[in-house]
């Protein structure tokens, strides 16, 4: 700010202003330059883990000699096949392991949105006793200390008996302090006079619910849908634990490092099957990207 | 009337009961039994043969501190903390040079997303054939001239560069994330201000640092704030760079893969990992509490 204190002293210089502008529109074609050279270079950085393993994917392995690490012909694959793709099914049962992230990804997009569209509205919309005590504990685990809940979850859940199945991997994440805060801010967005008439019409809270909110916070719905599902689909570390006993169930995410973990593992392969796994995550991305962001910084103002 | 208040209070319960009996069971009870747990002793032959958790006091959390290798845990968590502040500066710089005026902005703020939305599993996959020996960071370097081919080796095997690379892949797969939360926070910083900054001559780095990191403090406490929990939790990095060993030479061993391989990988005691457990989260407590002071501090001078 003291900077902006120092300005008049400048206001004595403006005579040379003209030798000044030419010397300006240069400079200003020199930072232009420099800020895209820059923005190249994070691209890179950012991208070329991906764009690498694209590029092995679709190497055709049969062409003699070939190593993922011939630099820099492994960069630019002479010869292109789709055969890996077909492979990665056939010798490492990959589709077994792409049900099961269909089918946890599946449950979980859907057991959020209902889970977290149900408990909003009354935290939004209706008057009962304890209501700011239930919103406080529900705002209040996004602080909690969690790094061990895990322990205590896979007991629960032996305990249950749902340890290894679908079940015991989605239960516990349902229910999150984001979506349901997500939701509420949408309802709350919504004319109350519109239910206020519904009532008098005589429509009970499940109607008005069903009629009427959730159609009208469908942005919302569809953000924490997006959101949920690129997270369930790409999540690691909760899978791994809740399916330690039954490796049958391993979504992809877990699937792919064990495959790779195998010993003469085919490098064409895993690439093959980490390009098949990152397909449908872009996708949505690249459909939904503004939703995806707003989810995002939803996320955090949460 | 008042018939219709507590109809409506079992309608709200009602609407309420899926999340709070999931939150109850498996977010609040976790923690406090967890807790429990770190003062007793319980393992899984307890388990097995149904006894309950049986009380020791302070027994576990001596056992744990006098334990070498959770102090080379909480060590190498809290070197893992250095990844904070370049993480935080490098995003609010990216954010601000993607927030310019010009043509293709867009592409490149969902190119820098990419590895936001990658899995940490791949993300394990790919860089593993980076850091090899024979691999493309090695090739680069040498290149550049840094390395003759004898001098190559394995980042991820080597115990003094092993921790910082995995790190690096920490910073790749974050700063698309707090760029995005930057974004939102530049927003409202009045476009004037700048350009007032540019015509009295402040170049790029002063505009920098004198207008846009003060006025962003908030946006940044709550991004150090979340980083550094996420630092000092590291864990699932480990597990996927190293298959849980922390190795080589335990140099990538972190504080939190004590507990996961005290309860699930190899010793199966609930008691002293949920101790252990606790004392990272003492940690982490504390941590935060210094960032929210380093950051009122900075923002009074």
């Amino acid at each position: 700010m003291n900077e902006l204190e120092s300005s008049p002293t400048r206001l004595g210089r403006l005579p040379e202003a003209v030798p000044l502008r030419r010397r300006a529109v240069w400079r200003k074609g020199v930072s232009i330059t420099l800020a895209y050279l820059i923005l190249l270079a994070i691209l890179a950085f950012a991208a070329f883990p991906f764009l690498w393993t694209l590029a092995i994917s679709i190497t055709d392995k049969r062409a003699a000699g070939i190593s993922i690490y011939d630099f820099p012909r492994s960069l630019f694959p002479p010869a292109i096949t789709l055969s890996n793709f077909v492979e990665v099914f056939e010798k490492l049962k990959l589709g077994k392991y792409f049900v099961n992230s269909v089918v946890i990804t599946g449950l979980t997009v859907v057991g959020t949105l209902i889970v977290s569209a149900l408990a909003a509205y009354p935290l939004a919309r209706l008057r009962f006793p304890g209501k700011n005590l239930i919103f406080g504990a529900i705002i209040a685990t996004l602080v909690l200390p969690t790094e061990t809940s895990f322990i205590v979850n896979v007991l629960t859940l032996n305990k249950l008996h749902l340890l290894g199945t679908y079940w015991g991997v989605v239960l516990p994440i349902v229910a999150t302090a984001f979506g349901i805060f997500l939701m509420r801010q949408a309802y709350l967005a919504i004319p109350s006079t519109l239910m206020e008439a519904a009532r008098i019409d005589g429509a009970s809270e499940l109607q008005i619910l069903w009629r009427i909110m959730i159609p009208l916070s469908m942005p919302s719905l569809t953000a924490l849908g997006i959101f949920t599902l690129v997270n369930t689909w790409n999540a690691y570390f909760w899978p791994s634990v809740a399916l330690l006993t039954n490796e049958e169930l391993l979504p992809m995410s877990v699937a792919i490092l064990k495959l790779k973990g195998q010993f003469n593992y085919d490098t064409f392969n895993v690439a093959a099957g980490a390009i098949l796994m990152m397909i449908p995550v872009l996708l949505v991305f690249v459909l939904a990207q503004r939703l995806f962001m707003r989810g995002l910084e939803g996320a955090v103002k949460g | 009337m008042r018939r219709q208040a507590w109809t409506t209070s079992l309608i709200a319960y009602a609407f309420l009961a899926p999340a709070l009996v999931l939150m109850g069971l498996f977010t609040f009870y976790p923690v406090i039994y967890g807790a429990y747990l770190g003062f007793t002793e319980y393992t899984a032959a307890n388990l097995g043969s149904g006894e309950p958790p049986r009380w020791v006091g302070l027994e576990n959390f001596a056992q744990v501190l006098r334990d070498p290798l959770f102090q080379t845990g909480i060590w190498n968590s809290l070197k893992y903390l250095v990844v904070v502040p370049i993480l935080q500066i490098a995003s609010l710089a990216v954010a601000v040079l993607v927030n310019q005026k010009l043509p293709f902005m867009a592409f490149f703020r969902a190119g820098y997303y990419i590895p936001v939305i990658t899995s940490i599993s791949l993300a394990a996959v790919m860089w593993e054939w980076i850091f090899q020996k024979d691999g493309f960071l090695n090739w680069s370097l040498r290149l550049l001239g840094f390395f003759n081919q004898g001098g190559q080796f394995n980042w991820l095997l080597n115990e003094r560069t092993a921790l910082w690379v995995i790190m690096l892949v920490t910073f790749w797969r974050g700063f698309g994330y707090y760029m995005v939360l930057y974004l939102a926070g530049l927003q409202g910083i009045p476009g004037e201000l700048e350009e007032a900054a540019t015509l009295d001559g402040a170049s790029a780095w002063q505009r920098f640092w004198k207008i846009i990191v003060p006025l962003m403090r908030p946006t940044i406490l709550l991004c150090s704030l979340l980083s550094t929990i996420a630092a000092i939790r590291v864990l699932e990095e480990i597990l996927v760079f190293t298959g849980g060993t922390g190795g080589p030479l335990n140099s990538t061993y972190t504080a939190l893969l004590y507990v996961y391989n005290k309860s699930l990988g190899l010793d199966f005691n609930y008691g002293v990992a949920s101790a252990a457990g606790l004392l990272i989260a003492l940690v982490g407590f504390g941590l935060s509490y210094l960032n929210f002071r380093i950051n009122r501090e900075g923002g009074e001078r």
